[in-house]
């Protein structure tokens, strides 16, 4: 059941707070300034998926992967925030990659042998509980390889 | 009560949508499931936590970049005739029939700059400026753009990369200006588009042994995610059109049977990139291909004409 109140004043709160045109605009160019250079060789797909997260919040992206694709997948974060952890999982939530067992680096290279729907799950971690928390822009980019 | 009835209002509020994007402001539990179980996205039973964890849900479709490169990767071959043609540009004045042609169009300059053909790339690049600014995206393609490209002709990375530029300026200007309807409306031009180029490159007489008949046949899992996106936007009355003709191709979709195995990881590889392994099982009968081409081209002529 969904309790329509709270998810009212909480989207709400949200539209008010965290998604102002001004915000995303940030965002964008901070996806375009910092988050495409991490794709380097691989051609930047055209998609545009960025939000602004608090410390301890976190976002989900499900998407297609095609069979003998190779994609690089590119998360970032603005640097008032902790390391964004990401993982990638499959529809069962199985997880395929962790990057907090790759020392929280921000890219992940992968090819498919068949095509299927992924979830990329990132957090922006709460590393100071005793603190304000930092708030910031974070950006998923998808490269394809050309070659 | 249902969590998508509160999609419409969640989605106008989060929508982050252009030719390739679609928004999932989903807040609670959002299950979707195929007729044939192969494709299922369950978010969490209890929302009340989540929702203060999971600020929000982008579903994402594949770009017209990626639809191209797919195609090319299958074996496609470039046909200027399966184009729609850019002197229809003009044709189009409502909402509905610029936003879908618009991801028509998009669609179809990818095809064009992948396959080398820098004319026709500019054109198209031309058409689909014509439509943006009709539909008030700005500075989707400026003048700039249109010099860089003209200057860059027979460079390839830089036309793909104009490309792309345009469609992540088009995305923001959408997510900025909370357009869903419009986004979701071109969004689903462009992969009807996709489809109707795959389907066209198939010699019905030897549908076993073509490999665009597997791209036909993923496009099924992308297909859920489009009638996801038109579901939060039925509120508007063209999307709500378009989702009646989409339906038409869900039905045939639901005729084939895929599965799936699970997914190896092989991440110990010397050049750095990890291989998913798994297999899929699936079959197109000839019957159907055609039940479906028929329906796509009827559908896209509808659009385009």
């Amino acid at each position: 059941m969904i309790r329509r109140f709270p998810v009212f004043l909480f989207f709400a709160a949200i539209l008010l707070t965290n998604l102002s045109p001004e915000a995303q605009g940030q965002c964008k160019a901070f996806a375009r300034r910092i988050c495409k250079g991490d794709l380097e060789r691989y051609m930047h797909d055209g998609n545009y998926h960025a939000a602004i997260l608090t410390e301890g919040e976190e976002a989900e992206l499900y998407k297609t992967f095609y069979a003998d694709q190779e994609y690089r997948i590119a998360i970032c974060g603005d640097d008032g925030l902790p390391d964004i952890e990401f993982r990638v999982m499959d529809i069962q939530r199985n997880i395929l990659y962790d990057n907090s067992e790759n020392e929280f680096g921000g890219t992940w290279d992968f090819r498919l042998e068949s095509s299927q729907q992924l979830m990329i799950w990132v957090r922006a971690p709460s590393v100071n509980p005793g603190r304000e928390p930092a708030s910031g822009c974070v950006a998923i980019l998808f490269g394809l390889s050309t070659r | 009560m249902g969590s998508k009835n509160t999609m419409p209002f969640l989605i106008s509020l989060f929508a982050i949508s252009a030719a390739i994007l679609l928004p999932g402001g989903c807040a609670g539990n959002c299950s979707r499931q195929d007729s044939d179980r192969d494709f299922t996205i369950d978010l969490p039973e209890d929302q009340s936590e989540d929702m203060e964890r999971v600020k929000q849900i982008f579903y994402s479709l594949p770009s017209p970049l990626e639809t191209a490169l797919i195609l090319k990767s299958s074996g496609a071959v470039f046909n200027e005739d399966l184009l729609n043609p850019v002197e229809n540009v003009s044709r189009y004045m409502t909402n509905k029939s610029m936003a879908v042609n618009l991801g028509v169009y998009t669609t179809d300059l990818s095809y064009a700059s992948l396959f080398d053909q820098p004319q026709i790339s500019i054109d198209y690049m031309n058409a689909a400026k014509r439509l943006a600014d009709n539909l008030g995206i700005i500075d989707a393609v400026d003048s700039e753009t249109l010099e860089r490209l003209e200057a860059n002709i027979n460079d390839r990375e830089v036309i793909m990369d104009i490309v792309s530029e345009t469609f992540m300026n088009s995305s923001s200007f959408l997510q900025e200006s909370n357009r869903e309807p419009v986004a979701a409306m071109m969004l689903t031009g462009g992969w009807i588009e996709g489809l109707y180029l795959a389907l066209h490159q198939v010699d019905e007489d030897d549908i076993e042994q073509s490999r665009m008949v597997r791209i036909i046949l993923d496009k099924k899992l992308s297909l859920e995610i489009v009638m996801l996106l038109l579901r939060q936007n039925s509120h508007n009355d063209d999307v709500a059109s378009l989702m009646d003709e989409v339906r038409r191709i869900e039905d045939i979709y639901s005729k084939i049977e895929i599965t799936r195995s699970p997914i190896e990881v092989d991440r110990d590889r010397d050049d750095g990139v990890t291989v998913l392994r798994s297999t899929t099982d699936a079959r197109l009968d000839r019957e159907v291909f055609r039940e479906l081409k028929s329906t796509v081209t009827e559908i896209r002529t509808s659009f385009v004409s």
